[in-house]
């Protein structure tokens, strides 16, 4: 039900995986983004992405026609295709920006993609077939910081940008040069490029911190966000946002897998899933790592040198947590199904951890547990 | 090529200053909370009267967090020590239990606030406050307070 696998000792700051889930791609914090293949129970390091010069912020695979896009520090980003010797060829796009790069996501029709920084606008980059480059249009106004995450609604025509002024904001992205303006949701809005269509909490209204992540629901219809302060939030068009302060320490990383459910994972080193019942208020369910550590047998070479490796530490004490990855979660990925039914789920830690959850299995097994 | 120096007052530049879009700071906090802080006589009668869960709870309820006023903030803190202080260490404990969520947040900001500046015996007995609260609220409403704007 979970399956772990270890990519050294550096986290692992941003990952993602392709069309068929046999390659992955992640950057071990650094300028570089490794990409492995799956052969059966190991991972093969097919090719290393070196263009970038400083930390690699975020990775998207679009995973239909199997092209990259990296962005990072430097304030860069590359849209990367495989060549027919499988070696992966970047093409600058050009941001139009003075600080760094935070976070990237394809468009679900993979004809654009949304880069957020640290210079408080949102780059919309499509191809410009014309001239043969990346172009990027601004979505600027009323964002005040850093946008720290985005997500795309499923028309591909609205994004949500989460930001570090406490608040989550829903904007036009439709770039009329390369398509239509899609069918009425139930956002409503206008549809011109950077038009504002909702903002949470509503303005004068500051409550909450420096959002860590953002997530539209499968049908677009309700987006889920995590902030510094420990909280959860889910917004709908109708009703204003419900707000949920857990007791554990901040999530970094929230997404949804199922019509109804979330699940959010951070600081605490452990996933936990989240339902929103149908009067709108926000549970948790329960937490997803039911690991128990196993009674360390006596002194072994083996764990006195892994120990000296991970920890630096030279006695043989205990530092393991209670859990499967070993420090702050910072991403997750639905690996098997969809945000409508998601099966399993992957997380990548500061603990260089890659961790595969079985949301169901795990789900039954604990309320099992609970009865 | 630059020249290495070893002087770090660069840092100190606020390059932000120079944006005209600089960022500032939500200007109508005032308005979501009480812009005046809890009633002093309220809360002294219920001292009075020994109940303190109301008093607690009158002057969390009314804690003017949002407030630019220094000087209400300054004797809403006052007034919220002295309740701190006056509920005995063995007491503590169902006084928070008695407190909903959104109190037990707020009272950790008190707890903290009171640390900052202590007087005689104060820390110790805010410590079995910080106790009791931990136990109600967890890391999140440490975090809480470390991360809200509006501070106690």
């Amino acid at each position: 039900m979970v399956e772990t696998h270890s990519f050294g000792v550096n986290p692992i700051t941003c990952h993602a995986w392709n069309h068929d889930r046999s390659r992955l791609a992640f950057s071990p914090n650094n300028n570089e983004v490794h990409v492995y293949r799956r052969v059966e129970l190991e991972w093969r390091l097919e090719d290393v992405l070196n263009q970038h010069d400083l930390r690699v912020t975020g990775i998207d695979w679009a995973t239909r026609t199997n092209r990259l896009v990296t962005c990072a520090v430097d304030r860069n980003a590359y849209v990367w295709t495989q060549g027919d010797d499988g070696r992966w060829r970047p093409t600058l796009v050009l941001l139009r920006i003075n600080r760094a790069a935070t976070c990237v996501r394809w468009s679900p029709l993979e004809n654009k993609f949304a880069v957020g920084s640290g210079a408080r606008l949102i780059s919309i980059c499509y191809f410009e077939s014309e001239n043969d480059w990346w172009v990027s249009k601004h979505i600027k106004k009323p964002i005040r910081s850093t946008v720290t995450a985005l997500d795309w609604h499923p028309n591909n025509a609205i994004i949500v940008a989460g930001s570090a002024d406490f608040k989550v904001r829903l904007f036009s992205a439709l770039i009329k040069d390369i398509e239509k303006a899609p069918e009425a949701n139930a956002w409503g809005g206008r549809s011109s490029l950077g038009a504002l269509i909702a903002e949470f909490p509503a303005p004068g209204n500051s409550l909450g911190g420096w959002v860590h992540a953002v997530s539209f629901s499968a049908d677009g219809n309700r987006v889920a966000w995590v902030s510094h302060d420990s909280s959860i939030f889910v917004a709908d068009p109708k009703r204003p946002p419900t707000r949920l302060k857990t007791q554990f320490l901040p999530y970094r990383a929230i997404t949804w897998v199922a019509p109804d459910k979330m699940v959010a994972a951070g600081h605490d080193c452990s996933p936990y899933l989240y339902k929103v019942t149908p009067d709108g208020q926000l549970v948790m369910v329960c937490k997803l790592d039911v690991y128990k550590k196993r009674e360390a047998g006596g002194l072994s070479a083996m764990r006195k040198f892994q120990s000296l490796d991970r920890n630096a530490r030279i006695e043989p004490a205990d530092t393991s947590l209670d859990s499967v990855h070993q420090n702050a979660i910072t991403s997750i990925c639905i690996h098997k199904g969809t945000k409508e039914a998601c099966v399993t789920f992957s997380t990548t830690g500061l603990d260089g951890q890659l961790v595969m959850w079985d949301v169901n299995n795990l789900e039954s097994a604990i309320q099992n547990l609970r009865l | 090529m630059a020249k290495n120096t070893s002087s770090s007052a660069f840092r100190k530049i606020d390059v932000d200053a120079y944006n005209e879009d600089n960022y500032k700071e939500d200007e109508q906090g005032e308005l979501q909370s009480p812009p005046v802080g809890p009633d002093e006589a309220e809360v002294n009668s219920f001292l009075n009267q020994g109940r303190m869960v109301d008093a607690l709870k009158t002057v969390l309820r009314n804690a003017p967090l949002g407030s630019k006023n220094q000087q209400v903030k300054d004797a809403a803190l006052a007034l919220t020590m002295k309740v701190l202080l006056t509920v005995k260490a063995s007491q503590v404990e169902e006084v928070v239990l008695a407190l909903d969520p959104d109190l037990v947040d707020v009272l950790m900001k008190y707890v903290y606030k009171g640390f900052e500046s202590p007087s005689e015996g104060s820390s110790g007995h805010l410590l079995v406050w910080h106790e009791k609260a931990f136990a109600a609220g967890g890391l999140g409403s440490i975090v809480r307070v470390l991360t809200d704007s509006k501070r106690a």
